[in-house]
């Protein structure tokens, strides 16, 4: 639905990291002539969350999204270190944590997520215990890191962000032990090859990872911490990282009466169920044609692509949300691509290229082809997009042979 | 210091300056149609892909491996194909003409 927008017109974004802050320059490039003002309460210059995982402890330099002199040029109005207390649909006010009000005509809610801290008995008197998500986290992190003694690092959760922490927090030294609860790493997300992959490729690098192992309490005597766990097992700890997975921040949206579903439910413009509050990136719930089921998606590529398709909703164009997720993770000199949803998959197939470490996991169910993990191995990763797009036949016999050529003609059936 | 330009998909002409950081930065903090650098410039996305004159190629440099194998497979990649996040400015790249490249 279009309204008439003028240069009167307000949009304001409440969050601003990848999902904000690509809206507002896109909105800006889509024609909205009216103001364009992002909140966060998060005070830092808007920056990549990526690396936060990766790079950022080594190298104690921030990549910001967009420079300072962006905002200015396209007269996008960034009010950081500021919280917003209430979304009021009737007035189409927020307001902020000063008491202040904030008129809208659109609204868009880029709130994203949070860390989660689970309830472990004895976390609150746990020394040096940090989550990873911010950079302000990553600051403390390496600050602790410098001036500990011992550095003994554990990181409770072997899921993405407690394997590159691992890897990056090992790259500065210290003994590094992850504690994941199932039965392998990355158990929700990918096939168990790739368990064993990275178990290895950490091991290799001096890190230990221990499954089966459930944090039952966090001890602390003398600024040294014990993680405890079910089996009895215990670990020392000069630092603890907590990467056990996230909490959609819902809140504001719920209060404001928006329909929730395993977080914002929004259609394929990125639009809840208030025709002027979009909504998006991590925090959304969405259909994606491809699988042709609701999603929560916990990616970059998601904040961005959503990002667009609201702006472009916003501004009178009709866009469908119909991407296929991508993501990656770098792990030491290892590169992870991933491409599609592999849940419902009965079948994968493994692919080891004549030279080295390039590998790629090929997801099926029956002769679909799902997703695709690809470690150090683009090719894999961009021949699965396209074919998990164009819904191709892939002869599997050949895709598992490393001597067929990595080519379109010669995979398919 | 380097002058680079970048042709857009609609055919403008952006010549901006600059002195270090990558390419891909300097396109993205001046808002260079077509050009996103959604990954953070680290060769995982095939955003920031650009067509290098071809009288430029030789001050250009090559494609890394990364950077080949993903544009390899790219239905509007060319011989003359970069990931611009992987070009680092230096005086080398002065006076490059860039052509944005089409995506899907």
């Amino acid at each position: 639905m279009l309204d008439t927008q003028t240069k009167e017109s307000i949009c304001v974004i409440i969050g601003a990291s990848h999902a904000g802050i690509n809206h507002a320059f896109a909105l800006r490039k889509e024609g909205w002539e009216g103001a364009i003002l992002l909140f966060d309460k998060d005070p830092e210059i808007p920056y990549h969350r990526p690396p936060l995982s990766k790079t950022y402890l080594s190298n104690a330099e921030v990549n910001v999204l967009k420079s300072v002199e962006s905002y200015e040029k396209d007269n996008i109005t960034l009010n950081l270190g500021v919280s917003v207390n209430s979304i009021n649909r009737k007035d189409k006010t927020i307001t902020l944590s000063d008491g202040s009000n904030q008129t809208y005509n659109k609204l868009i809610i880029a709130t994203g997520a949070r860390p989660i801290i689970p309830p472990i008995p004895g976390i609150e008197s746990a020394t040096h215990l940090y989550p990873m998500r911010t950079a302000e986290d990553v600051a403390n992190i390496r600050n602790a890191f410098q001036t500990s003694k011992n550095k003994r690092v554990v990181i409770i959760g072997g899921g993405y962000i407690g394997l590159e922490t691992a890897a990056s927090i090992k790259k500065l030294g210290g003994t590094v032990t992850v504690l994941e609860r199932e039965t392998r790493i990355l158990a929700r997300v990918t096939a168990p090859e790739m368990s064993e992959y990275f178990m290895q490729l950490h091991a290799e690098n001096g890190v230990e990872i221990l499954t089966n192992k459930n944090v039952t309490a966090i001890n602390n005597a003398n600024g040294v911490n014990t993680v405890v766990c079910g089996d009895g097992s215990q670990f020392e700890a000069d630092i603890i990282i907590v990467g056990v997975g996230i909490r959609v921040n819902l809140e504001l949206a719920k209060e404001a009466g928006i329909v929730i579903e395993n977080g914002i439910l929004v259609d394929e413009t990125a639009c809840t169920n208030d025709k002027d509050i979009y909504a998006i990136g991590d925090c959304t719930f969405h259909f994606n044609p491809h699988y042709n089921r609701h999603v929560r998606l916990e990616s970059v590529q998601n904040a961005v692509d959503q990002a667009k398709i609201a702006a472009a909703a916003i501004c009178g164009k009709s866009p469908v949300y119909n991407s296929i997720p991508w993501f990656w993770s770098d792990q030491y000199d290892v590169k992870l691509q991933m491409v599609g949803l592999s849940q419902g998959y009965n079948e994968t197939l493994t692919r080891k290229e004549e030279c080295g470490t390039k590998t790629s996991i090929w997801y099926f169910k029956d002769d679909i082809l799902l997703a695709v993990d690809a470690i150090n191995n683009p090719k894999a990763f961009v021949l699965g997009t396209k074919f998990i797009k164009d819904g191709c036949k892939i002869d599997k016999s050949k895709l598992v042979d490393p001597s067929v050529n990595f080519k379109p003609a010669e995979l398919l059936v | 210091m380097a002058k680079i330009s970048f042709i857009t998909r609609d055919n403008e002409t952006i010549t901006l300056e600059g002195t270090s950081g990558s390419v891909m930065q300097l396109a993205v903090d001046n808002g260079v149609p077509g050009i996103d650098g959604d990954c953070g410039g680290v060769c995982s996305c095939a955003t920031c892909h650009v067509h290098v004159a071809p009288e430029h190629v030789a001050k250009s440099g090559d494609a890394n491996e990364i950077e080949a194998d993903m544009l390899e497979l790219n239905d509007y990649a060319n011989e003359q194909s970069r990931l611009c996040c992987q070009m680092e400015i230096t005086e080398e790249l002065d006076g490059i003409v860039l052509q944005v490249a089409e995506s899907d």
